[in-house]
């Protein structure tokens, strides 16, 4: 497999499975932070500890497979171009850190796709696994296993008292961050969301928007994960989070079945207005794009819409991130320049299923 | 609206920040923000913020705030001495240089965490294999001497003789190895 595939394809592999919930919950996320005992943590560590990190885990997988997972890909950050780093960003392989600031910054990617092990970002290592739909659970396996793996290898920094030692304070104990990306249009247009957001705040979770700035979540796509990684186990931190994420999808179920019995027309109307939109419209700014797809994808769930893959939010609202509209267009561009390339490129990508 | 940056352009960029409740708006044309750095242009988790937030939590003990020393060492400074990291420059940066520094600034450590973690200052997790050593069978007896109370304080004998020699068969183990890690 070439390397290039990575930059290429918009939908990661694992993401054209259909997930359990997935019609609300888009992605599982597991992240687990790591640091080694004998080296200072990337914020201080000197470019030869941060060198002789890196070659340490590039032997550690130059192995032809792991386990099930299969061959892991090296990319060091300061081999890649901007717009590369850029669109692993986009697709959430990548932490925007990690692109920007880690000069001695690298990742291993599985082929697939669903695993990513960031090196020298804010820790020494960040193992991270993704799923389609609702698989904390499997996620967190996947995780772990990589983990054992890992640490047959290596000295983690390890503290009988405080559990994984990690860069930052918010991150001992467990190193773990689950979380989840939710569609959330029956709840955002019921408005509802502005009292859930600051009850699930109370239970130590945190939701923001995933794609927007600060608090507002463009394409009513949302992420809850937890905060607290120290005092509770891998297992109850993923517990809490699912109770929690199982209520949202009742609340947002429910508010789709009352959206459709009290204004159906409206609904309808709604969704083949945004759905003319994309298919027509020949400047779109990514706000409005957002919108529409969000709106199109409530379609395709509620079976108004029926020529459409379920999965084309995920690939448009990854294709046309400023990241990867630049590389398509095979440069940089202007944000009017993006504008006219982002409709053209729904539009050919709709027009192309119907 | 004009961007507030060089006031003459059309500001088409808007940003909140919202940082300890506190609002800033910020209104910026395409060129003055691309000026400011890509850091604009990306949905950034704003590492920013919560280091300055972190930092205000370490901040927030009184009696650091002076880095006052015990009066006949008047010279001390905490300071990790494997990264060299100061307690100044931790509280700075809201970031370990190296674990080492977990022992150094031990001290402090205990409110900074129960004010992060929902008050937990202890790990429950997982226990890494090989560098966890002896640890992992210790929280292992621990675990299984609670379901043996459990058990007999159910009555339930068979299943506590059980235990039992699982807890006899953990101790046997951990002597073995704890004998060997002394070496």
């Amino acid at each position: 497999m070439s390397k290039q595939l990575f930059f290429q394809r918009a939908l990661s592999p694992w993401m054209s499975e259909e997930g359990p919930d997935s019609d609300i919950v888009l992605s599982s996320r597991i992240r687990l932070a790591r640091n080694m005992k004998q080296y200072s943590f990337p914020t201080v560590f000197t470019n030869e500890e941060a060198i002789a990190i890196i070659e340490l885990f590039e032997r550690l997988f130059s192995q032809k497979s792991y386990g099930h997972i299969g061959p892991f890909f090296l990319l060091k950050m300061n081999e890649l171009q901007s717009i590369e780093k850029r669109v692993l960003v986009e697709k959430h392989l990548i932490s925007p850190h990690l692109a920007e600031d880690c000069t001695f910054g690298a990742c291993l990617l599985s082929e697939q796709e669903e695993a990513s092990i960031m090196i020298n970002e804010e820790d020494h290592v960040r193992i991270q696994c993704l799923f389609a739909g609702f698989q904390l659970k499997e996620a967190l396996k996947m995780a772990s296993a990589l983990d054992d793996w890992i640490e047959q290898h290596v000295d983690y920094a390890y503290d009988e008292k405080y559990g994984y030692l990690t860069s930052c304070p918010t991150n001992v104990g467990t190193g773990l961050r689950a979380s989840v990306m939710m569609h959330l249009p029956g709840l955002v247009l019921t408005q509802q969301m502005n009292q859930i957001i600051p009850a699930i705040n109370q239970l130590g979770l945190v939701v923001r928007g995933t794609y927007g700035e600060g608090s507002e979540a463009l394409g009513n796509i949302f992420q809850i994960s937890n905060q607290i990684t120290l005092g509770k186990s891998e297992e109850d931190i993923v517990e809490d989070l699912t109770g929690v994420v199982r209520q949202l999808i009742e609340q947002e179920r429910m508010a789709r079945e009352a959206l459709v019995k009290t204004s159906n027309i409206q609904l309808e109307d709604r969704v083949y207005r945004s759905y003319g939109v994309l298919t027509n419209s020949r400047i779109i700014g990514s706000k409005e794009a957002a919108q529409c797809l969000s709106d199109v994808r409530l379609g395709i769930d509620l079976g108004y819409i029926t020529n459409v893959p379920k999965t084309i939010l995920t690939e448009l609202m990854i294709l046309t991130q400023p990241g990867f509209l630049q590389k398509y267009a095979g440069g940089a561009m202007r944000p009017q320049e993006r504008d006219v390339r982002r409709a053209s490129l729904i539009r050919e990508r709709l027009c192309q299923l119907s | 609206m004009i961007c507030q940056e060089c006031n003459q352009r059309p500001a088409t960029l808007h940003f909140t920040k919202i940082v300890n409740g506190e609002k800033t708006e910020i209104h910026l044309c395409e060129q003055c923000a691309h000026e400011k750095g890509e850091m604009f242009m990306f949905p950034h988790q704003g590492a920013f913020s919560i280091n300055n937030l972190i930092a205000g939590l370490l901040n927030m003990d009184a009696s650091l705030k002076e880095q006052k020393a015990p009066s006949f060492h008047s010279e001390h400074v905490l300071q990790c001495e494997r990264c060299k990291m100061t307690y100044a420059q931790f509280v700075k940066v809201g970031r370990f240089g190296c674990a080492n520094c977990y022992e150094t600034f031990a001290h402090y450590l205990p409110p900074v965490f129960r004010r992060l973690h929902g008050g937990h200052v202890a790990h429950e997790g997982k226990i890494p294999k090989r560098v966890g050593g002896t640890l992992y069978i210790r929280k292992q007896i621990g675990q299984l001497k609670h379901v043996l109370q459990d058990l007999i304080v159910k009555e339930q004998f068979e299943k506590a003789a059980e235990v039992r020699d699982q807890i006899r068969e953990l101790e046997t183990k951990l002597k073995a190895e704890g004998g060997a890690s002394h070496e």
